[in-house]
């Protein structure tokens, strides 16, 4: 990995920043590593009580129908069986949602999507509560389905909710919505419904409690925003909802909205007893939301040198049945829907609709990641009517320091989009194709021996706000205590914040031992006894706890050199020192632990204009590009990804090791949209809800990568970091299709590309 | 439920008697009858390797072998590596590499990856990627997971 940093970096100086093992910009052993590769690590689907129930679910097998009625008595008198619960059981809120309140915790009446819950049950044995669920006989009336959704914002559609089908639309307006070009490429582009497909599946254990509230340990993203909403559902106060994070094992976007945990503490709670919920696989692609389908219509205005006077484009999302996050992923859309390119008119309108598809939401990359494979598809349509090359074009219209967003927001802080294209363009190529078939596409399977496999190289880069946007009032919160352990001063640091995998907990550690120049630093397990953390998504977490705790650090430090009684005094080595004195650390702590909780926040943003979508809506934006080179067989429509490349500008890489993770992680799934892994829903079913059918990368589909890592700092944020979970996914997608393109000269105007596109689709000429 | 069968197995080098209905799979024993759920229970139709456990000396995915084809075997699961709490070779090499993010996949990829150097101490980049092509992992530690077992075998050559 290589780094740049530039002399503007606001590099934190020594009072601020100490130079500590393990501290910031170290790659530390992560502290759950060890009960990781030992398997002991407990994830929330390996958690046990005595005397435990299991907790199944009856989903619904349509995607639109009402209910005429429901019997449970089969399964009630199922010998093992405690409880039967449908809607009416519901004691507090019957619905729940990110957004908008939309989603029965149990169908009431009708039925929106197929696999949606109607009942659930809680029996002594998993196999019992399969069978009773089994048991339950629901009498539908099935409805004719709303499967698609531009047919869905037409008016004469039937309704999935009575407030219509359009659940938002977004319009950006800047600059003469009618100004001419000499040059014009249009696209219509589409991209398929893609699964987070966590490995570890929607699980956890409610146990309830003496005070009549109940301890719930889940995997999810966000525990505060988990136990408003099951605190509203169950019809109790907060305070007796309380949530803890079991491991999890993924989330990347699937854990955002509720799948099990309303049921089970609902279970729990008319049983007396704990009540555990496993999804299995199949379940799992039914108990989360996935990445919105997308049609992107798209119409690029240049000059004759290639430089963009306009881009004017249509998205419309399917939401599916509920909200979710829809309503943000269409704001994303919208305002970073151009790319990161500087164009003087825009004319963009982002819709999301309601349909009877499965329920869409957060997935990486969040609504750009569509938007980018058609305005990265249009660049090179662009750079090949204008005959440029297609990183040439994008260099001169690159967004900089400086340029407005279509949105008015000013790009402030580094925008390295030049730099990141140069950097994945000039990066040396991989070795030529030989002749082992193993490395040809096909693999093993043996497809070929090279007839017919043409080599394709293309680029492309994205650009992703990190954090909450459009005015969302945004914060962590962390607590810090410095206390003598054994004599040793030692920290302790406990948040909401929940770790998925990223490796958050390690970058806590590091922050705490960076600004408090102490080794010795745990994180305690994250749960509810502690303010909310926000979410871990939108590349947020580094940035916001990683804030609070390091102002958490900042309010201990200072009130321990306080406690000193030193005017002016610093924290070195141990020891509180200033011109009148020095007094060590442990004898100032001899007095008794120093503890302080903060929550902090980062620049407000603002809401988006509703006509003109003007507004400074982002905290901040995050840039990676990707250059792929594939080898296609044209015979028979095989892709094998060589080589990615690619360059990414973190501010500062906090873990070295854990911005590799992210990078190599996202790229993959960015790989994966490109080439395999699709959700087919047919009349509003889904046909592929097992790993047989539903693919994602395996060691053998990764090519090996090229990654370059920039450190511009961000003037703005703490230790000038940038969110670096997402940028890495948005690019990878239409570098592959553009190379696969090259290779081919075929259109490829959806993802995921299959064979027959390659062997019998279009060609890519206008 | 249905008859049981009593089934006699060594787990991690301890022997165990277990009942057993002629439908549970291995990793059902192993993770609800004997609490070992280091093994992890994800795809159940042997297609991602999370289950992975070696029996009888070669690794299978637990999901797709019947608990009752496990009468008299021996069986090796991720707890049994570590001795006195001291990680093998491989196992710390994983952790040094960054081979492990939310770690789902990890307990199957250490497996298979053991497998992998029992049979063949040196393996090259090519023959890692082979030889763990059926271990998922959406983390996608893959290049890590290739650095760790690589070092792993070059650690010992030593
Ligand atoms: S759980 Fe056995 S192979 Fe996936
Ligand atoms: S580390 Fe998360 S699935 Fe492999």
């Amino acid at each position: 990995m290589t780094t740049m940093r530039p002399d503007t970096a606001q590099r934190p100086g020594p009072d601020t920043e100490q130079r500590v093992a393990g501290g910031v910009g170290d790659s530390p052993v992560r502290p759950d590593g060890t009960l990781k590769v030992k398997g002991e690590f407990a994830f929330s689907s390996d958690l046990w009580a005595d005397d435990m129930l299991w907790g199944a679910t009856l989903r619904s097998p349509h995607p639109r129908a009402r209910i005429r009625g429901i019997d449970i008595t089969g399964a009630v008198a199922l010998p093992g069986v405690f409880a039967v619960l449908t809607h009416e059981d519901v004691p507090g809120a019957k619905t729940y949602g990110l957004e908008i309140r939309d989603q029965p915790v149990l169908a009431i009446g009708e039925v929106r999507y197929a696999g949606e819950p109607v009942a659930i049950v809680a029996a002594d044995h998993p196999e019992t509560a399969r069978r009773a669920v089994a048991r339950i006989a629901v009498d539908y009336e099935v409805l004719p389905p709303v499967v698609d959704a531009d047919a869905a914002l037409d008016p004469r559609s039937a309704q999935v909710h009575d407030r219509g089908n359009l659940l938002r639309h977004v319009p950006v307006r800047r600059g003469d919505p009618a100004v001419p070009a000499e040059v014009v490429v249009t696209g219509e582009y589409e991209v398929g419904m893609q699964d987070q497909a966590f490995l570890g599946p929607e699980s956890g254990l409610a146990v309830p409690a003496e005070d009549g509230g109940v301890d719930l340990y889940v995997a999810t993203q966000w525990l505060h925003v988990d136990q408003d909403q099951i605190a509203g559902c169950l019809g109790l106060p907060t305070s007796l909802v309380r949530l803890t994070l079991a491991g999890v094992g993924g989330a990347f976007g699937a854990r955002e909205d509720l799948s099990m945990q309303v049921h089970a503490c609902l279970l729990a709670r008319h049983t007396g007893k704990p009540v555990k919920m496993v999804y299995g696989r199949e379940e799992s692609f039914y108990g989360h939301v996935h990445r919105h389908p997308a049609r992107l219509r798209y119409e690029h205005g240049a000059t004759r040198d290639g430089r963009l006077v306009y881009v004017r484009a249509r998205i419309v999302l399917d939401g599916g049945a509920y909200a979710s996050s829809s309503t943000a992923v269409c704001g994303n859309a919208a305002t970073l829907g151009i790319g990161p390119y500087d164009v003087p008119n825009v004319v963009m309108d982002a819709y999301v609709a309601y349909t009877n598809n499965p329920p869409c939401g957060a997935m990486r990359g969040f609504g750009t990641v569509q938007a980018c494979f058609a305005y990265e598809s249009q660049m090179d349509k662009l750079a090949a009517a204008v005959g440029l090359h297609p990183v040439e074009v994008r260099l001169r219209n690159a967004l900089t320091t400086g340029d407005r967003m279509p949105t008015g927001q000013l790009v402030e802080g580094p925008a390295p989009v030049a730099e990141l294209l140069r950097r994945v363009r000039d990066a040396p190529d991989p070795p030529p194709r030989g002749t082992d078939p193993r490395l040809l596409p096909g693999g093993v399977s043996n497809t070929t021996h090279g007839e017919s496999v043409v080599r394709g190289v293309g680029y492309a880069i994205g650009i992703k706000n990190v954090g909450f946007s459009e005015g969302f009032d945004d914060f962590a919160t962390a607590r810090v205590r410095l206390e003598l352990v054994g004599g040793e001063p030692a920290v302790l640091v406990h948040s909401a914040a929940a770790e998925v995998g990223q490796g958050l907990v390690t970058v806590q550690a590091q922050i705490a031992r960076t600004e408090l120049g102490i080794a010795q630093v745990t994180v305690a397990t994250a749960d509810t006894t502690v303010g909310s953390a926000g979410s871990s998504s939108a590349s947020r977490q580094t940035y916001l706890s990683g804030g609070a705790v390091r102002a958490a650090c900042r309010a201990v430090r200072a009130a321990l050199l306080a406690r000193s009684g030193l005017p002016d005094a610093r924290l070195v080595d141990g020891a509180a020192v200033s011109p009148a004195g020095e007094v060590p650390l442990v004898e100032l702590l001899r007095a008794g632990p120093v503890e302080e909780t903060v929550e902090w926040r980062h620049r407000p943003t603002s809401p988006l204009h509703p006509a003109t979508g003007q507004g400074d809506a982002h905290v901040q934006y995050a840039f990676a590009a990707h250059r792929a080179t594939v080898d296609v067989d044209t015979e028979l429509g095989l892709v094998r990804v060589v080589e990615l490349s690619t360059a990414q500008d973190v501010g500062r890489a906090v873990n070295p090791q854990a911005v590799q993770g992210q990078i190599q992680g996202g790229s993959a799934q960015g790989l994966g949209l490109a080439l395999m892994e699709e959700i087919q829903v047919v009349d509003g079913l889904i046909r592929n809800p097992s790993f047989t059918d539903y693919l994602i990368p395996t060691i053998l589909d990764m090519p090996p990568m090229r990654v370059e890592v920039l450190e511009l700092a961000d003037p703005y944020s703490p230790y000038g970091l940038r969110g670096v979970g997402e940028p890495p996914t948005i690019s990878s997608t239409p570098a592959i299709v553009a190379a696969i393109r090259a290779a081919t000269g075929k259109a490829l105007a959806r993802v995921p590309v299959r064979p027959e596109h390659i062997t019998e689709g279009p060609q890519w000429t206008d | 439920m249905s008859r049981t069968h009593l089934i006699r197995l060594t787990v991690n080098r301890v022997p165990r008697q277990v009942e057993v209905t002629p439908r549970h799979m291995l990793l059902d024993l192993l993770r609800d009858d004997l609490g070992l759920t280091g093994t992890k229970a994800c795809c159940l139709v042997g297609e991602c390797g999370a289950c992975t456990v070696s029996l009888d000396g070669r690794i299978v995915n637990s999901c797709l072998v019947l608990a009752v084809e496990a009468d008299g075997a021996e069986v090796t699961t991720i707890e049994g590596l570590a001795t006195d709490g001291h990680l093998t070779r491989l196992q710390q090499a994983f952790l040094d590499e960054g081979a492990v993010q939310c770690g789902y996949c990890t307990p199957g990829q250490v497996m298979a990856a053991r497998d992998l150097l029992a049979h063949n101490p040196h393996p090259t980049t090519a023959e890692i990627r082979e030889g763990l092509a059926g271990n998922l992992c959406r983390c996608s530690c893959y290049a890590q997971i290739i650095a760790a077992v690589s070092a792993a075998a070059a650690e010992e050559e030593k």
